[in-house]
């Protein structure tokens, strides 16, 4: 009998795919259906923002880095200002920093809520995506309520906010959390001991917690894997400290794991908005009263010469920043990330260099793959929340 | 189209105006999403805005089954082949709606990484504005390309 002739099979998944979550680009090597390497390219939607950043003002950058990664924006915005407000060296005013950090939990459910959704359809639970996205538009609402604007509001700005909070904002907000509470209930029901979907998920890209300091791994995925750093707790910025909210870990490291988490994630972030809504009063200052970054109220503007001056000179050459770089971390829907700003002391970043926590998952993916069933490798990227948006910039 | 005789049900039209009407009432998309319109073109076949009552809701994800190719998002210089080899795999007649700020002009990203256009690299059907355009604005869009199709004529 001639003997068979084995070899392994090199199969090319992406950069159009349904399922990678935009444009990543997976090179597999399979063995039957079983995984033997995985080498993601990444690339595809390399857009050359943090180039682009060094020709805009300070101020101009902040619907840049939105698009970033698209589905945590303000968590974006919110790190990057926090930069640039560390290096300019302003002491945010309380109501600003209880608004951002309601702004920012709203942010982590909204891109949980996406994940969620994608990551249910991808392993077969279409129902799941439609209701996820039901919840979702009411929080789409909310920020058009905030700026006219459903994805990238620009409601940050380098000291403060853009303007005051619309009147009925804390009436929305209040009415959604308690919307979301039940039906946050009800997702559980459709997923967390269905039996197909704990078949798909259970034991299926494990990583372990050591692998996942050792790739850098932050966020819900680090603590899936029994990783308790949460940047909110480790290094609290905009008061968190005084927020009482538990970190969610679990210890498997699995995509079952991960869904845990950050379900667990949505009800800790609802609780916190819930704490910061009672704190912040609907009317009030809503941005640092610094005249050199500060644009002035338009009544002033219309009827005083210095207002307009100062409007004049925020909006046509903008502010200048001390010469000097700082990094701010804050805790997005995907883990640690922030912004390293350096200025030359001028109108302009010198550089801005974003540290992406979803170019960390990607780089990780192999690890999850390697020796898992093809149809597992679904199931695996939609569970690191990879954002495309994040990974190139 | 008129109805012959009333004992009968039969219709008669030309041959044009069925194949139109066809063509028209199920525009397959191609899932081709590239970056933040991306998200908005998920919301809109999603169930506030259930682009299914426009036809259209049957994402494929092979381009080999689509009649229409959503450029939604911004289209890297990487990305620009995949995207016409994607478009030269999907069968004819064909169509292309550019989405967004970024897949039509480039948007902000007047840069070296982002083709300024896809329509450089695919012809272009449909431009919608936006950054990102809402779902409405892409629904609209989404009707423009339905009387496009209405009156074109049957090659």
């Amino acid at each position: 009998m001639p003997e068979i002739r084995t070899e392994t099979m090199t199969v090319n998944m992406g950069p159009q795919h349904p399922s990678t979550h935009g444009v990543l680009r997976l090179v597999l090597e399979l063995d039957g259906e079983t995984v033997r390497s995985a080498s993601p390219t990444i690339g595809f939607l390399h857009t050359g923002i943090e180039k682009t950043a060094e020709q805009k003002k300070w101020v101009q950058v902040i619907p840049l880095v939105e698009r970033m990664d698209y589905l945590s924006a303000q968590s974006n915005s919110m790190a990057y200002c926090l930069s640039v407000e560390k290096l300019l060296g302003v002491e945010l005013p309380q109501r600003v920093q209880d608004i951002r950090v309601l702004i920012a939990e709203l942010q982590r459910i909204n891109s949980h809520l996406v994940w969620l959704g994608t990551h249910g359809m991808e392993v077969g639970a279409v129902s799941v995506m439609l209701y996820c996205f039901r919840e979702r538009e009411l929080l789409l609402n909310i920020n058009e309520m905030l700026a006219g604007f459903r994805l990238f509001p620009s409601y940050m700005r380098v000291g403060g906010l853009r303007e005051d909070l619309p009147r009925g904002f804390h009436e929305a907000v209040r009415s959604f959390a308690d919307r979301l509470t039940g039906k946050l209930v009800e997702y559980e029901d459709l997923l967390t001991k269905n039996e197909i979907y704990l078949k798909r998920t259970q034991h299926v890209g494990i990583i372990s917690a050591a692998d996942a300091v050792a790739f850098g791994l932050v966020g819900p995925i680090a603590r899936a894997a029994g990783v308790d750093y949460d940047v909110r707790k480790a290094f609290p910025y905009l008061g968190y400290d005084t927020y009482d909210f538990a970190v969610q870990t679990q210890t498997r490291g699995d995509v079952y794991s991960r869904y845990l988490t950050r379900v667990g994630e949505m009800k800790e972030s609802l609780k916190i908005v819930r704490q910061a809504l009672d704190r912040i009063a609907p009317h009030g200052i809503y941005a640092v009263d610094d005249p050199r970054i500060t644009p002035p109220p338009k009544d002033k503007v219309y009827t005083e010469m210095e207002a307009l001056i100062q409007h004049f000179l925020i909006y046509s050459q903008g502010f200048s920043v001390p010469a000097g770089e700082a990094y701010v971390p804050v805790e997005g829907p995907r883990g640690e990330q922030g912004f390293t700003v350096i200025s030359d002391g001028t109108n302009r970043p010198w550089r801005v260099k974003s540290r992406s926590p979803s170019l960390l998952a990607c780089q990780a993916l192999e690890r999850m793959i390697v020796g898992n069933q093809i149809a597992d490798v679904i199931a695996v990227i939609g569970s690191i929340d990879v954002v495309m948006g994040d990974v190139d910039r | 189209m008129g109805i012959e005789s009333t004992e009968i049900p039969v219709l008669t039209t030309t041959l044009e105006k069925a194949v139109q009407w066809a063509r028209r009432s199920s525009v397959w998309p191609v899932t081709f999403g590239l970056a933040c319109c991306a998200i908005e073109m998920m919301a809109m076949s999603c169930s506030r805005y259930d682009i299914a009552r426009f036809g259209a809701e049957v994402f494929r994800g092979s381009p080999r089954q689509s009649d229409l190719m959503i450029v939604a998002g911004r289209l890297s210089r990487k990305m620009a082949p995949a995207l016409r080899r994607i478009y030269d795999q999907m069968p004819e007649p064909k169509w292309v709606i550019s989405m967004g700020a970024c897949a039509s002009v480039g948007g902000v990203f007047d840069n070296y990484a982002i083709v300024q256009g896809v329509d450089q690299v695919v012809p272009v059907d449909v431009y919608v504005p936006g950054c990102p355009p809402r779902p409405e604005s892409l629904i609209y869009g989404i009707v423009q390309l339905q009387r496009k199709i209405d009156q074109s004529k049957m090659a």
